[in-house]
């Protein structure tokens, strides 16, 4: 059931979260960290299905949890979601590799593959990030 | 080494960051003579009919790549599961992959619920699948398979539409092959009449078709087993080269032979004891 209305449905107000410009501190773009800015990357999403994959787990879950909702009442979704949130706790420092074991299970990816599992693992990329800025970053000191 | 400008991992699955290099690319290779190489598509004639016995999947085997045939003797009926085979046309590598990944998951349905799969699961799983990338996986299947609630054969486009219908052509040259379809199919064929019913069906989408050629594959799907023929039969305008080019022993005749016997003397002789304890 759509339950975002029809102003969703008007093309210039379609939220697009992820590609502001990224701002630092002091309110402007950070050039040392992401480089040069260019509004005209930053505004429109190249491929069409850059927005639609970003934000494609939380739109499931979204509409699975209200699906949930309207057949079993709110206890389902409330108590479906205390658990991701525990399992989603336990993980190691963002630098390392977790495995997400628990979490995985929950949500039944355990008994699927698909593109996440074949493509840019994560195990295997190729670009290591410096753990204090990581650590930094997932704290929200940066 | 470590990127101070990486701040979190790597989101797994499809990464869109080279996509506007791409079409910024596009027009400036030698001043927008040369372009990207396009991907292999397999031009295709695939039909699948439903007999009495079973279904009967056929296919042609060619690959082209632009105007280029890439590849003769291309295999587009693929393996979902022991009851199930797909046809695929469209893009190669993405049917590939598709049912490649179709198949796997099937298997592990298969193993944590010890059941057969059904082929609407997997029809269930194409659509969600082939929906959520809207139709950029170009790929349009025939799937085709036998379980307990009979026989079945169904279509998936690119976009994720399905059809349910007991015969089928797709592919560049489906018009062709469905006019020999819709004039000879009857319900609750003999194998054999659905076998050459299906084999005639490609063979005019063939002859009709720049992009289907070469031999004809048939699949036949039944409660018992599944017989994959390939080639069903083979093209006659077979090319004569070899693919092998080793040569036989004695093809080189010998002239003349010298040998040269070596003489080792022994200068030096130690022993060392093993401790096999």
């Amino acid at each position: 059931m759509n339950t975002r209305g029809l102003r969703s449905q008007l093309k210039d107000s379609v939220p697009v979260t992820g590609m502001g410009p990224q701002v630092g501190a002091y309110g402007v773009q950070d050039t040392l960290r992401s480089g040069f800015s260019s509004v005209k990357n930053e505004l429109l999403p190249s491929h069409v299905l850059e927005l639609s994959e970003k934000n494609f787990q939380l739109n499931q879950d979204k509409m699975n949890f209200s699906t949930l909702r309207n057949i079993q009442g709110l206890h389902a979704p409330l108590k479906l979601q205390m658990e991701y949130r525990a399992a989603r706790q336990i993980q190691r420092l963002p630098f390392l590799q977790s495995s997400h074991l628990a979490l995985d299970t929950l949500k039944g990816n355990d008994e699927s593959i698909s593109f996440e599992d074949i493509l840019n693992d994560p195990a295997q990329s190729e670009m290591m990030g410096e753990p204090h800025i990581m650590v930094e970053y997932k704290l929200g000191m940066m | 080494m470590a990127l101070s400008n990486v701040v979190e991992t790597p989101a797994s699955g499809f990464n869109f960051e080279n996509v506007s290099r791409n079409v910024a690319l596009d027009g400036l290779l030698e001043g927008g003579h040369a372009k990207a190489p396009k991907p292999m598509k397999t031009g295709t004639t695939i039909a699948g009919v439903v007999c009495k016995d079973g279904v009967v999947l056929g296919a042609d085997t060619r690959a082209t790549s632009g105007e280029v045939v890439a590849d003769k003797m291309c295999a587009k009926i693929h393996y979902i599961s022991p009851n199930m085979y797909c046809c695929g046309a469209g893009t190669a590598a993405d049917t590939e992959k598709t049912t490649d990944l179709l198949s796997s998951n099937l298997t592990i349905f298969s193993m944590t619920s010890g059941r057969n799969p059904r082929v609407v699961m997997a029809v269930n799983i194409l659509q969600d699948m082939l929906f959520r990338y809207r139709g950029q996986i170009g790929a349009s299947l025939i799937l085709g398979g036998v379980d307990c609630t009979g026989n079945h054969l169904y279509t998936v486009g690119p976009y994720g539409s399905i059809d349910n219908v007991p015969y089928l052509a797709m592919g560049s040259g489906d018009l062709a092959a469905l006019g020999i379809l819709e004039d000879r199919f009857k319900p609750n064929m003999e194998l054999e009449d659905a076998k050459e019913l299906v084999r005639d069906a490609i063979h005019s989408g063939i002859m009709s078709d720049l992009g289907s050629g070469n031999n004809i594959d048939i699949c036949v799907i039944t409660k018992q087993g599944v017989d994959y023929i390939r080639p069903y039969q083979e093209s006659e305008y077979k090319d004569k080269r070899q693919r092998r080019y080793k040569y036989r022993p004695g093809t080189t005749s010998i002239l003349t032979e010298k040998i040269v016997p070596l003489e080792l003397e022994v200068v030096q002789e130690t022993v060392q004891r093993m401790d096999t304890a």
